[in-house]
């Protein structure tokens, strides 16, 4: 029975799906499936076995009773070569259903196998562009439960539905060869389960929706409620959330004894309905024989085969419904697998040998779509081993630059070359080896901290991981924690701080040593002395490479070789630190604005005595 | 799995509390006995249309092949129909009652399992907010989502249809074993020498598959936890060019995987198929020596017909069984995980002789305070001594990790002092009640966490009686008016989960105007402001200034600028106040606070977000 309520409610879930798009995506997973042919054709010779086998034995019995047993001249002797033979009918489907379960098993896990693995290679090939339009954990989640409903199909609903509809099939053939009239009276029922069991689904459809729905509740508000705990108790709101969770909790379980009023129909619907075809049939059959027009052993074989006859209905009208959420996963899964890879090395694309860190891009324009430009004929140049600082509001362009410098984008015009070389001729690997990006959000895999340092430069001895954690001053906090360097720092980093995390990244992009550093500075919020730590590493970092970095830190900004001021998708000035206050345009009346009365004193003592006291 | 909550609870040996859990179980049927009686007895009854079914038709049978052996069929007027017609009907009547009864318990059982499930989830649900913060510090969210969810779920469906297919199952086996020697004592006798092979393959079956439950999932689980860190870290993964190590050590567990999936199948496929063999080899022999008392004419052949059907039931309930052990099991676990929460004490608790608190006034006193949270091994404060006056605005500074937040949490007691007394107006907070308290202290957490819902049920989120008006007071003091009159619904604008989005400085304002609705005598502030730009800051400080006004006021923050104004600053280091006094005093005479300064104004490193400052002054040049 759960199986039946869950495979109505995935019939419930479907309702928006095309059709039409379903039978492609079907057609598409059946090619899939026959094209590991050796397998296919071991599961299909078994299956023929397996059900001939299934459906002689009753034939074979029912000839028994009439010839061996019902007979006047009887005896056990005659008895034992045809039980022989039924044995090794029985024999046969044993060897049969194994070689069937077996291959079939076999061929869905080499089948899974292989989707699971393109799928990870597409994710590796797609865009940053396809994640920025995706949200990571939504497509994860949709991934994950995609593969298993389609796992869980392949494995088992596919040969079940498959198998069930052929066992049908053969049973109807043999039982017609037998009787046609008692074949009527079982396959009588067909139409009638059939008309009741989908009345049924269509039913539960609404039922199962507003569970879903109610359940939906349930879970946010339990989420919220764990989660926010804190506040609840700070605001004594335990009781006031216990009643509201109440309410909900009573909804989603008189949504579910709603729907369940339906689907708990369904097995003895079917149930019935066999147990009365096989009433008609004792009925019918008692006539025919009494008549003569049938023998004893003809009844016994029909009663067996009404005993086995409905079985594979129900698990048809179950696998039914899985079919068609593995359809929607499969369809959803081929979607993203035909997503277009863009960005791909050219074929005379070749690795750029180590490079010296020459940026230069020269009237590059780009957009995200076509009607909303980000970037408009932006060029400027970074000779190997300085530093360019880009500053600018949110929206400006910052991120986009550094994007197109590892070309996780391609430029719509004008060129992204790397010591004269433009991005586009050379293989993205050999470029992105020797671009060190750190991000804002200072990402940390699940593992140890000597994993995550390692990570861009796995050739890296224990020594040289200590080396570059030192260097960012990230050694004494790690020495500090539990396990020191073999730390797990668990989903994500979350066990570290912002700015512990921070560090690592910095470790893990001085480990790898590249020539030229990206640099999207966070501003997150950490202690003085933190920041004041995150500073100096921030300037080792820097030191001896051509990098770019989209700063929020004066000390960066001021320590900069060059800094790009943008807005809107241009360059309004560019300058050194001091060459742009001298110029007095945007850059200086910003500096004026948000830094006076600080920059100036550079930070000694009597200026914040005064700014305590002159505010 | 880690890090369970309330792991260190002690367990009672595996097997006594597998039996109590499950008695446990067993016991929160209690409340719905009736419907559970209800759907036992559907179920005897759906059990006696069953096994009746076969008993009339070996009649009907018998009284055909009396009538063929005794000549009467030959002329179509003269056989006795009656006995068929007769047969037909009673068939017809259990085959109805087979369906009925079948629903009713089906129905039964699942509607006493969701109100079993209902109970458990308030349950855990009213538990979870009673336990103490130092409980949700090693608790994870997930965890307890688990819990209230899968675990729930799992629980479930063993309460709704497993329990009772499990008695199903026992009484057909042993109904069926008993209509077997009702209809002959020789052929009954064959078919209990048969029997135990089969309890012999299943136990075999189930021994086989066993090992593979566990490890397949695991294996499912790490499968599904690269590509999860993948995607989450694609980012990463692309810049540092590690794609083609990503794809190999992907394709090992997924192979992995794959070879798992192999080798649980073989063995299924072995053994499942065999458990229809044995049924059929039953068959074969029963005919053998049905067939041949039939031959003797011991049996009629309505009884070996009869013996026939009556094989399945002595196979597919111990089957079932089978399957259901191992839904038992999980349920049990689950079960246990469950009562692992429901039965966590509370360690923090009113006292048994705890009073109400009465009006605050706002003298807070700390006096040789002690505290380390549970599970760790060092104190986080040690001997922390101070007095706030009523009205005072106290800032803390100090290091991560200094204390800063143990303090305050201290205060409306969300933990215990592990030595020394907090105490408020001279009553120690242990003694008083803890709704007292804590609904006279105004707090605003680091993290300001929003509910789903309106603008307006999140800041009267302490208050929901409060009017309209109130609430927008509460809203202008936290500066927060102003950008709620430009969401599209104003104070009905919807946030959280299904709501929009907000900026991290947009929720901590609403944060304080919550607060503030409160109207409390002491008021927290945890580093409130640090989420959002100067100029926003200065302007909620400013507000907060004419609030704190006859509150006793704590403020942690990393700013100076923030903490000038207070009547006292503390500054902590390693658990202990090093110093303490005016900014001016401490300007002057401390060397660590000194140090906290120079390092904020030099090169004007905490300066906040260049980008948001510069967004405004652009705004205003460009536009």
């Amino acid at each position: 029975m759960s199986r039946a309520t869950s495979s109505f409610e995935m019939a419930a879930r479907l309702e928006t799906q095309k059709a039409a798009d379903l039978r492609e995506t079907g057609l598409r997973l059946l090619r899939r499936v026959t094209s590991y042919r050796r397998d296919l054709v071991i599961v299909m010779v078994a299956m023929t076995a397996a059900t001939f086998a299934m459906a002689l034995g009753p034939a074979m019995i029912g000839w028994i009773i009439d010839h061996r047993i019902l007979v006047e001249s009887a005896t056990v002797r005659g008895l034992i070569p045809p039980l022989l033979l039924l044995t090794a009918n029985y024999g046969m489907q044993y060897f049969g259903f194994r070689y069937q379960f077996y291959r079939m098993g076999a061929l869905s896990g080499q089948l899974m196998k292989d989707l699971r693995s393109e799928i990870f290679a597409k994710i590796q090939a797609l865009p940053i562009a396809y994640f920025d339009r995706n949200d990571a954990g939504d497509l994860m989640s949709k991934l994950v439960n995609d593969v298993d409903i389609l796992n869980q199909f392949l494995s088992q609903g596919f040969s079940q539905l498959v198998g069930g509809v052929f066992r049908m099939l053969v049973f109807v053939l043999v039982m017609f060869f037998l009787d046609w009239r008692l074949s009527l009276v079982i396959l009588g029922a067909v139409p009638l389960i059939l008309l009741i069991t989908t009345r049924l689904a269509t039913m539960a459809k609404a039922a199962f929706r507003k569970s879903r729905q109610s359940l939906g509740d349930v879970s946010s508000e339990l989420e919220e409620g764990i989660a926010g705990v804190r506040v609840a108790q700070a605001f004594n709101r335990g009781e006031a959330n216990q009643e509201r969770f109440q309410e909900l909790n009573r909804a989603n379980r008189d949504a579910n004894i709603g729907a369940v009023s339906i689907s708990a129909a369904f097995a003895p619907v079917i149930e019935s309905l066999n147990a009365l075809a096989t009433a008609v049939l004792i009925g019918l059959g008692g006539w025919l024989v009494l008549q003569g027009h049938a023998t004893m052993g003809t009844l016994v074989s029909f009663l067996e085969f009404s005993r086995r006859f409905f079985f594979p209905l129900q698990e048809i009208s179950q696998q039914w419904t899985v079919l068609q959420g593995a359809l929607a996963g499969a369809e959803r899964t081929f979607q993203m697998l035909d997503e277009e890879v863009t960005l791909v090395d050219r074929p005379e694309a070749v690795a750029i040998p180590p490079v010296q860190g020459h940026i230069r891009f020269q009237n590059v324009s780009f957009a995200y779509n076509p009607d909303e430009p980000v970037l408009h004929d932006i060029s400027f140049e970074v000779p190997a081993g300085t530093t360019c600082a880009i500053v600018g509001p949110t929206g400006a362009g910052k991120t986009t630059i550094i994007s197109l410098l590892g070309r996780f984008h391609d430029t719509d015009s004008g060129t992204v070359s790397v010591d004269g070389r433009d991005v586009r001729t050379v293989t993205q690997d050999s470029l992105r080896r020797q671009i060190g990006v750190v991000l804002q959000d200072n990402f940390l895999f699940t593992g140890t901290i000597r994993d995550n340092i390692r990570y861009g430069q796995l050739e890296a001895t224990d020594e040289d991981i200590y080396r570059a954690a030192m260097q960012v001053e990230a050694d004494p906090f790690i020495l500090q924690l539990p396990e020191g360097y073999d730390t797990e720092v668990g989903e994500r980093g979350g066990t570290l701080s912002q700015g512990q995390r921070q560090l690592v990244s910095f470790a893990r992009a001085l480990l790898a040593d590249p020539k030229i550093l990206v640099l999207d500075e966070a501003t997150a919020s950490v202690d003085t002395r933190t920041e004041e730590m995150i500073q100096q590493a921030l300037e080792r970092l820097l030191a001896h490479r051509t990098s770019v970095v989209i700063a929020h830190r004066l000390s960066t900004i001021r320590n900069a070789d060059m800094v790009l001021v943008m807005d809107q998708g241009r360059i309004r000035e560019r300058g050194t630190h001091d060459e742009l206050i001298a110029m007095g345009g945007l850059y200086a009346e910003l500096y004026q604005t948000q830094f006076r009365g600080m920059g100036q004193y550079n930070g000694t003592l009597p200026a914040t005595a005064q700014l305590a006291s002159g505010h | 799995m880690r890090n369970n909550p309330g792991s260190d609870s002690s367990r009672a040996s595996p097997r006594g509390s597998t039996l109590a859990v499950f008695g446990r179980l067993l016991r929160t049927l209690f409340p719905y006995r009736w419907q559970a009686l209800g759907a036992f007895a559907s179920l005897l009854l759906m059990i006696g249309a069953n096994l009746g079914s076969p008993l009339v038709i070996q009649r009907v049978i018998d009284s055909i092949q009396a009538q063929l052996q005794s000549g009467l069929h030959l002329g179509a007027q003269s056989f006795d129909w009656s006995p068929v017609m007769r047969g037909t009907l009673i068939l017809s009547g259990l085959a109805l009652a087979r369906g009925v009864f079948n629903f009713l318990q089906n129905f039964l059982s699942e509607k006493t399992s969701q109100s079993v499930a209902f109970d458990l989830r308030n349950q855990i649900y009213t538990k979870v907010h009673s336990l103490s913060f130092s409980y949700h510090d090693r608790a994870q969210t997930g965890q307890l989502m688990t819990r209230a969810t899968n675990d729930v779920e799992l629980v479930r469906q063993y309460m709704g249809q497993g329990l009772f297919q499990m008695v199903t199952s026992a009484f057909m086996l042993l109904g069926a074993v008993g209509c077997l020697f009702y209809l002959s004592v020789p052929l009954a006798l064959l078919v209990c020498v048969i029997v135990p092979f089969n309890v012999l393959l299943l136990l075999a079956f189930m021994k086989a598959i066993r090992p593979y439950f566990g490890s397949l999932q695991t294996t499912l689980d790490g499968l599904n936890d690269r590509l999860q860190q993948n995607l989450a870290g694609i980012r990463v993964v692309k810049a540092f060019s590690r794609s083609a190590h990503e794809i190999q050590q992907f394709e090992e567990v997924n192979e992995d995987y794959r070879i798992h999936t192999l080798r649980f199948i073989n063995s299924v496929s072995k053994v499942f198929p065999a458990t229809f063999m044995m049924s059929n080899v039953q068959l074969v022999l029963v005919l053998g020596f049905g067939g041949n008392l039939v031959i003797q004419d011991t049996v009629s052949i309505g009884t070996l017909t009869a013996f026939i059907s009556f094989l399945i039931f002595m196979v597919m309930p111990l089957m079932t069984i089978g399957f259901l052990s191992g839904m038992m099991v999980r349920a049990i676990v689950s079960g246990e995980r469950i009562f692992e929460v429901l039965d966590t004490s509370s360690d923090l608790e009113d006292a048994e002789d705890a009073q109400d608190m009465g009006l605050v006034f706002g003298r807070v006193q700390f006096k040789d305070v002690y505290f380390r949270y549970a599970g760790q091994e060092t104190d986080v404060l040690r001997g922390v001594n101070f007095t706030a006056r009523p009205g005072e605005t106290i800032a803390i500074m100090g290091r991560t990790g200094s204390g800063k937040s143990s303090i305050i949490n201290l205060l409306p007691r969300f933990y215990d002092v592990t030595g020394g007394s907090v105490t408020v107006d001279g009553k120690d907070v242990r003694d008083v009640t803890l709704s007292s308290l804590r609904s006279q202290i105004g707090i605003v957490l680091q993290e300001a966490v929003l509910f789903s819902g309106s603008i307006r049920e999140n800041i009267a989120y302490g208050r929901p009686e409060a009017s309209l008006a109130a609430v927008i007071e509460a809203a202008r003091a936290a500066a927060a008016h102003d950008f709620i009159m430009d969401l599209p619904a104003e104070y009905d604008t919807e946030v959280g989960e299904r709501g929009i989005g907000l900026s991290g400085g947009q929720r901590q304002r609403i944060a304080i105007a919550r607060a503030l609705l409160m109207d409390p005598r002491i008021l927290i502030l945890d580093d409130s402001t640090s989420a959002v730009d100067a100029e926003t800051e200065q302007t909620i400080l400013k507000a907060l200034n004419e609030l704190m006004q006859g509150r006793t006021a704590f403020v942690i923050a990393q700013r100076i600028s923030t903490v000038r104004e207070a009547d006292q600053v503390m500054v902590l280091e390693h658990g202990r106040i090093v110093d303490m006094g005016t900014h001016q005093e401490l300007v002057r005479h401390s060397a660590v606070y000194a140090e906290i300064i120079q390092s904020q104004f030099k090169d004007g490193a905490m300066e906040p977000d260049v980008d948001a400052s510069m967004t405004m002054a652009m705004e205003g040049q460009v536009s």
